[in-house]
């Protein structure tokens, strides 16, 4: 259990660097903008400049490189894949390697650590932002820019409530199912033997009741916030209220002029 | 007494199980509560407490009869907001009512509902905050909170939007006796120096002696009511209610009748050891 419990959410790191004290808003502006132009990308030294960029922002940021090592873990597999298929099956150019109807030829080389690398800048960029942004700021500046979808009727207040409840009952759902599972234990239930769909199955005494519990409060919770005047996301005000700073433009104007750069000269 | 600050007139309203089966949770029930009184309900499970409290803030409507609150029918649907901001409903579970994941977003809660500007939303916040003690504890995670603390957090962000009335749903059940302490003194305090009304529903007989009115109900009616010292005089069957005295009225009633002249009224161990001794 105190594995479960050490789970750091959306892997926020605390700390003071420039880049954690942005603004949530122009974070996420600034990465989609970001991400807008790694896209744009066309040639290997525009991939050079963007990581002198990422560079210059990862170290100002004090972060553990690890961390990035660790997130880049789960698209490992998608990046090696993407390799394999474009080193097979795209044609062109020279012939590296033939082995009876398997060639690799230059493009797909080319194509392949193409891809590859946009894959990885994609990851490293947006870890830059969530590793450095609290998750109760993260659904602030998500509020924010669900904003404007207000008029397709995305529901941008609700979805930022839903993300802050999460955060509230996470806590106390872990410790309910650490209890749940000690008494099911002392009842005689088995969680640590058996293979995996063993394993799976006997999870079953642990999850029934932590559902129905988790229904419960969910009424409960309900019924309380209804009887604190909650109503949604309209005339609704903030008690702190975040506030622009010229250093937030000038993150988003930094993001900016990346984009237009690599428009602009065709890298 | 004061004028009223809550009216039910006539107040029934139905339960349905499986759509089908009705069962009536408050039946023709009369009621008044005074301005800044402290009156506790009593009943058995399935006496129509907290169906009544769900009442007093516009949370059920009732199926026949009325509820004022402050004035204002409980039953029109722009009267509703106003109504809860003035009657504030503390529930039983500590944890599933807490909404934000500090302390002090959570009491700012209700006010940013009510779209109150952010300067004030502090001060008042600031202020909710000392009243229950919790200052010092404002940018915790609730859940690191004991549950009396968790409780009283509780009531702050119903106290942050200035109620004029609070209603206590059983709100020392989950609590440990050090929790149900706090929990009582931060309730007694408000009544007497906050001059806010109290409406405590509990199942602990002894939190019930320091209020001004008992009102005991039964299968949705009232079954009596009146002062502490009335309805623990031994003349009422409370055991047919499904109910025990508290400890010294009890005392004092099996000394009673055991001979020993003990007057009517004693509720408190210190009277009782006053008369003694």
């Amino acid at each position: 259990m105190s594995g479960m419990r050490s789970i750091t959410l959306g892997h926020y790191l605390p700390g003071n660097s420039l880049l954690h004290r942005l603004d949530p808003r122009a974070k996420l502006v600034g990465l989609l903008i970001l991400i807008a132009a790694l896209f744009l990308i066309r040639t290997f030294s525009g991939f050079f400049y963007f990581g002198l960029f990422f560079l210059i922002a990862f170290i100002s940021s004090r972060l553990p490189w690890r961390y990035f090592l660790r997130g880049l873990k789960p698209v490992l597999y998608i990046v090696i894949f993407t390799l394999i298929l474009h080193f097979l099956f795209t044609k062109g150019g020279r012939v590296f390697w033939r082995f009876g109807v398997l060639t690799i030829e230059e493009n797909g080389v080319y194509l392949g650590s193409f891809m590859t690398l946009r894959l990885i800048l994609l990851v490293v960029t947006t870890l830059l932002v969530t590793l450095t942004t609290s998750p109760i700021a993260f659904a602030d500046g998500i509020e924010f820019l669900l904003r404007p979808l207000r008029i397709f009727r995305v529901p941008g207040h609700e979805i930022a409530m839903m993300m802050t409840i999460a955060l509230r009952f996470i806590p106390t759902l872990m410790e309910e199912s650490d209890k749940i599972r000690k008494a099911q234990m002392a009842r005689g239930a088995d969680f640590e033997s058996g293979n995996i769909f063993r394993r799976a199955r006997n999870l079953v005494p642990l999850l029934v009741p932590l559902f129905v519990s988790a229904f419960r409060r969910a009424d409960d919770l309900a019924v309380a916030m209804e009887s604190r005047c909650y109503r949604g996301g309209e005339n609704r005000t903030k008690m702190r209220q975040r506030q622009i700073t010229g250093l937030d433009y000038l993150g988003v104007f930094t993001a900016c002029g990346i984009a237009l750069a690599i428009v602009l000269t065709g890298v | 007494m004061n004028s009223p600050i809550i009216e039910t007139i006539q107040l029934s309203y139905d339960y349905s199980l499986d759509g089908e089966k009705e069962i009536r949770a408050l039946d023709n029930l009369s009621l008044k509560i005074c301005e800044g009184e402290y009156l506790c309900l009593i009943g058995p499970n399935g006496s129509g407490k907290s169906t009544l409290a769900r009442h007093l803030n516009a949370l059920l409507l009732p199926a026949a009869g009325d509820v004022y609150v402050d004035g204002l029918l409980t039953a029109l649907e722009e009267n509703r907001w106003e109504i809860r901001r003035r009657v504030g409903l503390v529930f039983q579970n500590p944890d599933n009512q807490i909404v934000a994941t500090t302390v002090e977003e959570d009491v700012a809660f209700g006010l940013e509902n009510l779209g109150i500007a952010p300067p004030i939303i502090l001060q008042r916040v600031a202020e909710a905050l000392e009243l229950v003690g919790l200052k010092s504890l404002a940018q915790h995670a609730p859940h690191l909170l004991s549950g009396g603390q968790k409780q009283r957090l509780a009531i702050a962000g119903v106290l942050a939007m200035r109620p004029r009335c609070l209603v206590l749903d059983e709100p020392t059940a989950m609590l440990d006796p050090r929790g149900r302490r706090e929990v009582l003194a931060t309730i007694r305090m408000l009544n007497r120096q906050e001059r806010v009304t109290v409406v405590h529903i509990t199942h602990f007989m002894e939190e019930t002696l320091e209020a001004d009115r008992i009102i005991v109900l039964d299968r949705g009616r009232i079954a009596c009511s009146g002062s502490p010292a009335e309805i623990f005089s031994g003349k009422l069957d409370l055991e047919a209610l499904g109910m025990d005295m508290p400890p010294i009225p009890a005392l004092a009633m099996a000394l009673r009748e055991g001979g020993l002249a003990v007057p009517q009224g004693i509720l408190h161990v210190d009277q009782l050891v006053e008369f003694l001794c």
